[in-house]
């Protein structure tokens, strides 16, 4: 059975795309068959991520207007061979995408993927919703930081209320993902510590991405954290969130890239 | 840096906490209340749509909030043919 995921914020900047290419990166490895879809229409930004920007021919919105077949817009990855994208439109008509046009790609999407993995805009307008509405699961990425908690907290409203799951009295299962946690300033009280995250949105946990270099590392060259440097502390923290989402339960921890003295002396730009 | 800021070193996360939760509850509460302005405008467009053709963005639901108390404004232009008749019965 394909799974539709949404992953979704409220607040832009916070690692959804990130997040997106990481998880269906992690996936496609773990042998699971990936499609990863972009609904930030006009301000496109996974198939930089994935290192696919000069792939694009065919995008969601010409899929919708029936310019263009799915399989002409799917783009493959060049290193991981269950992984596609599906672009967004760069152009700015994010009207030309309707409930009816986004529920029939989808549909179409279930029968040829495991995954379905959807990349939300930032906001609540449109595309959000749109983003959100066929999902079976959401993945909710927050910053421990007041401004990003209380817009999760307005997302995680949406998905209860504006999704085709919620009209038909049935549930989205919500996971939240917490990104860029430092422990170290969370221990000291300087920073929401997971707990607190939690307590407040009650929603179980997916994983903690600890803050990191190697995440902007990976987007300067085009590759999912994940595959980049697959023992970097975010690429096991994702990878965990992945084996998670298949069903697998795995202590919860924060991996980190701590460097022994040798390493801090004389190892610093290593990469 | 001065000594208070000092001594609130390392505390702002329990400040973020407490600031969070007292917002959040109250925004809850905001967004699970059923738009009872809303709900008022329709009913009232119903009964009127009975009798006459109505633009419905011509029925506005206005509260203004005073000290003691609020009063409930509620506007409805009606075309002119209608006006004549409901004048005749008045």
């Amino acid at each position: 059975m394909a799974k539709v995921l949404v992953v979704t914020s409220g607040k832009g900047g916070v690692g959804k795309t990130t997040s997106t290419a990481a998880l269906g990166a992690a996936l496609a490895q773990a042998g699971e068959k990936v499609v990863v879809v972009d609904f930030d229409v006009g301000l496109r930004n996974l198939d930089l991520v994935l290192g696919a920007e000069r792939r694009v021919v065919f995008d969601l919105i010409n899929v919708v207007q029936g310019v263009a077949k799915l399989s002409q817009a799917l783009i493959r990855d060049k290193r991981l061979e269950n992984l596609s994208l599906l672009p967004a439109s760069q152009t700015r008509d994010k009207d030309a995408l309707t409930n009816e046009g986004v529920g029939q790609v989808i549909a179409e999407l279930r029968e040829k993927f495991d995954w379905v993995i959807c990349d939300s805009p930032a906001g609540i307008e449109r595309g959000a919703t749109l983003a959100m509405r066929f999902a079976d699961a959401a993945v909710i990425v927050t910053n421990p930081e007041v401004s990003s908690v209380r817009d999760s907290d307005r997302i995680i409203g949406m998905l209860d209320s504006k999704t085709v799951r919620a009209e038909n009295g049935e549930r989205v299962d919500k996971h939240l993902l917490i990104t860029r946690f430092d422990p170290a300033r969370a221990a000291r009280g300087e920073m929401l510590s997971i707990e607190d995250v939690l307590e407040i949105l009650s929603t179980p946990l997916l994983g903690i991405i600890p803050e990191s270099e190697e995440v902007l590392r990976a987007s300067n060259v085009g590759s999912p954290v994940t595959l980049n440097n697959a023992a970097s502390a975010p690429a096991r923290a994702y990878i965990d969130a992945a084996r998670r989402l298949r069903g697998e339960s795995l202590a919860m921890n924060v991996p980190s890239d701590r460097k022994g003295l040798f390493d801090k002396l004389f190892g610093r730009r290593a990469a | 840096m001065n000594l208070f800021n000092f001594l609130r070193r390392g505390g702002s996360a329990p400040v973020a906490r407490e600031r969070l939760q007292i917002l959040l509850a109250h925004e809850r509460s905001a967004r699970d209340e059923p738009d009872l302005l809303g709900i008022i405008r329709e009913e009232i467009l119903a009964v009127i749509a009975k009798h006459v053709n109505l633009d419905p963005d011509k029925v506005q639901v206005k509260l203004d909030r005073g000290n003691t108390f609020a009063t409930l404004e509620v506007d409805i232009e009606v075309p002119n043919r209608f006006g004549a008749a409901l004048a005749k019965t008045a």
